[in-house]
């Protein structure tokens, strides 16, 4: 939230506290509830500060004594992926939401926190996205070597395919766009992280020789067709990843290679 | 040589050391376990932001793997042993064209090659890139690689599991670890042939760091509690240019300044005015004034002691602990090009657009040059038990120059992974009896926790770790005085006696955190006295360890590596020789020109 000037845009006439309504989760296996907690209004808290502050004394808004809630959490700067969650009926990194900015932007000072919906839900605010890494594997998302030793530099590569291929490696595997996807239910469908990190070495000099084992992967029954077009992955991505440029180009470097009879349909 | 069953290496940590040595020794052949607190794509490598170092010589200015190699020794004001140095700054070229071929996005020039930048503490373009966010993108090829291996059936994640402790036979020969399952609570013992650590730093230690909530330096400390020297603990770096923020503090690289960066305050105390209405000639430029021939690129230990004194002296932005860090004469489409991810850092956590509106930074606790004692082939003291990258003390002395820490972690894993298939396969066991040391072990690990879940004291963790960091921070960071050293170790064995007062406050122990931090808060305390007690001992200044009222550096009598052994009453400090017989200690001056 900035204003013309470059300069951010303050909460002025801050609520005393903010509450924090949490939607938890004993273990996998049980039913799902939601406690309020309340916590005094201090300048500069994200959500992950007022967590820090609630596990320290993980008592109710009512002044039940509960459990404290459990999040994942880690670089804190939007870079890992890991705490990823519902804010408010969106999802997003809880270390970059921002109090202030979500009261502004709803003029309420109660927040509500739910885990994604999409992924085995662990406990409380934390979920299982294994199933993410395991679609890398189906998909090669690697450059394949000869070996480690010394063998000189890699290809010589323009600027700008080096920084189209940069906004496709940011991917931090966050789920966010998954979550987002009307498409993705029970893990039926690659999705458009998978299919964004296919382009990502199927435009490199080298990757691209590995192109139709990529493409290959993508063609099941929970391959590249399940795109609807929604674009809600793109909408919701942290990184900006060109997602809906990556599954159109995908589904181009399918149907050319199809043509020219060299995967099967 | 162990013939009757298969070779097994366990790598705990899976950041950009532990990953590259668990690729090498899975291409090598042989199987790896490898144990990490989170899955390993998410780990603190990924916050690396400049670069990685490499005297490639793409920009005629004459640079070479020796120019390097000298001002990595001389930027860590000699206490680092200098042969492995040598050995890392002549394997850097090599390490970065592999990432090259890896598919690693770096920036690139005309000819589309990879571009280098500058950064601290040389005057020489070495550092690669991709964007602002090199080291996210060094480990993502690497994870990639390992996934590969992961496939072929040659590496077996145990991802959400904590390495609690090493597994040693009655010889004292490291023969596995055990973990622990961060859901289940399950404790497992993973017997191995070698162990490499590559566990990362220990910022959570002073509180606020811009570290990862993942680094608190746990496993480390696990590992001198059973007897691994620690070696330099107390050199711990500041880095200059950090946001402050409530729940840590978030770097800014130093690649703002390699791209031309300036540091500044209003020459005026407490001038309140729009930094964009305060004229060039009311601002000073103390880092340029000070250092003519760095500039804003001294090395961080200088940089940052420069804008702690001038905000102590009164000058900070707004009369708080604050300075310019202004990118502003810089077009935004350039800014954008080089360093678009951490300006979206700042403009997301702070709001304003550090392309038109300077940005206001203050020093944050960032790495650890001390760390686990390694030879030069990255063995500790621990037969089997190896250690790379940040949590080994080797490389940078008393001061570490920026983008040598992701270079330090390749090449440590690298050397790690050859030292460590080499010691399994030549071992010799004889009759070393390892009957029940595994069982053994988890009932120990098993008591502790068993111990913290009932104690249902007054005291609160999160409390005592607080305390920890303040006065960790206050205390043990830029300037250092021997009675505050002092009165802080004193503080940290109440804070040790009150943990036994914890309750842990959770009932429900399916993937509690609660127990997790309790044990590494005791590890954090018994790693905080051996940064103090180390800091307190060491009487003189040295790169990142500063004492007023010893403010030299004495060659004589402190030219030496500290190490500290674990005892039931505390660390037990001795001193060894630095090995300093390939460029004989001077004295560092940022001045000037560096003279060769």
């Amino acid at each position: 939230m900035k204003t013309k000037n470059g300069r951010k845009k303050v909460l002025e006439n801050p609520p005393q506290t903010i509450q924090i309504k949490i939607q938890r989760r004993e273990k996998p296996d049980a039913a799902s509830y939601w406690e309020t907690f309340e916590i005094s209004y201090r300048r500069n808290l994200n959500v992950i500060s007022a967590l820090m502050e609630i596990r320290k004394n993980p008592v109710t808004k009512e002044g039940k004594k509960t459990t404290p809630p459990v999040w994942d959490m880690s670089c804190l700067e939007q870079v890992c992926g890991i705490c990823t969650m519902v804010i408010n009926g969106r999802v997003r990194q809880a270390c970059s939401a921002l109090i202030d900015d979500l009261i502004l932007d709803t003029g309420s000072n109660v927040i509500t926190l739910q885990p994604m919906s999409k992924f085995p839900n662990v406990r409380d605010l934390k979920v299982d996205r294994s199933r993410m890494f395991e679609h890398l594997k189906r998909v090669k998302a690697w450059i394949e070597l000869d070996g480690t030793h010394d063998l000189g530099p890699g290809p010589r590569i323009s600027n700008e395919e080096a920084l189209e291929r940069y906004a496709y490696s940011r991917c931090m595997t966050c789920g966010c766009c998954l979550e987002a996807c009307p498409q993705y239910h029970d893990d039926n469908y690659i999705g458009p992280q998978a299919i964004a990190q296919a382009r990502l070495f199927n435009m490199h000099p080298t990757g691209k020789m590995n192109m139709k084992e990529r493409l290959e992967g993508l063609m099941g029954d929970d391959g590249i067709t399940n795109c609807g077009n929604a674009q809600n992955c793109v909408k919701v991505c942290p990184k900006n990843i060109p997602l809906t440029k990556a599954i159109y180009e995908t589904n181009r470097d399918i149907t050319l290679n199809v043509l020219l009879g060299w995967l099967k349909k | 040589m162990a013939v009757s069953k298969k070779m097994k290496i366990v790598v705990v940590g899976g950041g950009l050391a532990g990953l590259s040595a668990t690729m090498k020794i899975a291409e090598a052949g042989y199987d790896v376990d490898l144990i990490s607190v989170v899955p390993v794509k998410r780990s603190h490598s990924v916050c690396a932001q400049g670069g990685i170092n490499g005297a490639v010589n793409t920009k005629g200015e004459g640079d070479s793997p020796w120019k390097h190699f000298d001002d990595t020794v001389y930027g860590g004001d000699f206490l680092a042993d200098q042969p492995p140095v040598k050995r890392m700054c002549e394997m850097a070229p090599q390490i970065i064209y592999l990432f090259d071929r890896m598919g690693v996005p770096f920036s690139r020039t005309k000819e589309g090659l990879i571009d280098f930048r500058r950064f601290g503490g040389t005057l020489h373009h070495r550092t690669a890139y991709a964007g602002a966010s090199t080291g996210q993108q060094l480990l993502y090829a690497l994870d990639e690689q390992v996934r590969k291996y992961e496939v072929a059936g040659k590496v077996t994640k145990y991802e959400g599991w904590e390495m609690l402790s090493l597994v040693l036979d009655s010889h004292q020969v490291c023969r596995g670890v055990v973990a622990m399952n961060l859901q289940t609570l399950e404790l497992k013992a993973f017997p191995a042939d070698a162990v490499i650590m590559a566990t990362g730093g220990p910022g959570l230690i002073f509180g606020k760091s811009t570290n990862s909530q993942t680094c608190t330096g746990s496993a480390a400390s696990a590992c001198y509690q059973q007897g691994a020297k620690y070696a330099n603990g107390e050199f711990i770096q500041v880095h200059p240019t950090a946001i402050p923020g409530e729940d840590k503090l978030r770097l800014m690289s130093e690649s703002a300044r390699g791209e031309g960066g300036r540091i500044w305050v209003p020459r005026k105390k407490g001038d309140r005015r729009d930094p964009r209405d305060i004229p060039e000639s009311e601002r000073w430029y103390f880092l340029e004034e000070k250092y003519p021939a760095y500039g804003n690129l001294v090395p961080r230990d200088i940089a940052t002691r420069e804008i702690f004194q001038v905000c102590l002296d009164g000058y900070g932005v707004n009369g708080e602990n604050q300075v310019y860090l202004d990118l502003t004469h810089i077009p935004a489409e350039t800014l954008n090009r080089k360093l678009g991810a951490i300006l979206e850092i700042y403009e997301m956590f702070v709001g304003d657009d550090p392309r038109y509106v300077p940005m206001r930074i203050f020093p944050g606790v960032h790495y650890s040059m001390g760390g686990l004692w390694v030879d030069y082939e990255q063995r500790t003291n621990i037969p089997g038990l190896l250690a790379a990258g940040e949590c080994d003390f080797s490389i940078h002395g008393a001061n570490r120059l920026g983008a040598n820490s992701l270079l330090s972690c390749v090449y440590g894993g690298f050397v790690a992974a050859a030292s460590a298939v080499e010691y399994a396969k030549n071992v010799e066991r004889k009759e070393t009896e390892t009957n029940g040391i595994y069982d053994a072990e988890i009932r120990r690990q098993q008591e502790i926790n068993e111990r913290i879940i009932k104690s249902e004291g007054p005291e609160n963790q999160y409390k005592i770790h607080e305390e920890l960091g303040k006065w960790m921070t206050e205390n043990v960071t830029v300037i250092r005085y021997n009675d505050r050293l002092k009165a802080t170790d004193e503080k940290i064995l109440e804070l040790m006696d009150r943990f036994k007062r914890i309750s842990i406050n959770d009932s429900n122990l399916w993937a509690t955190q609660a127990l997790p931090h309790a044990r590494q808060l005791w590890n954090m305390l018994e790693l905080a006295r051996v940064i103090t007690l180390g800091a307190l001992n060491r009487n003189e200044s040295r790169g990142a360890h500063y004492k007023p009222e010893f403010p030299e550096r004495n060659d004589e009598e402190w030219l030496k590596t500290t190490i500290a052994e674990w005892s039931a009453e505390g660390p037990v400090f001795s001193y060894i020789p630095v090995d300093v017989s390939l460029i004989p200690p001077r004295k560092r001056d940022y001045s000037k020109p560096k003279d060769k």
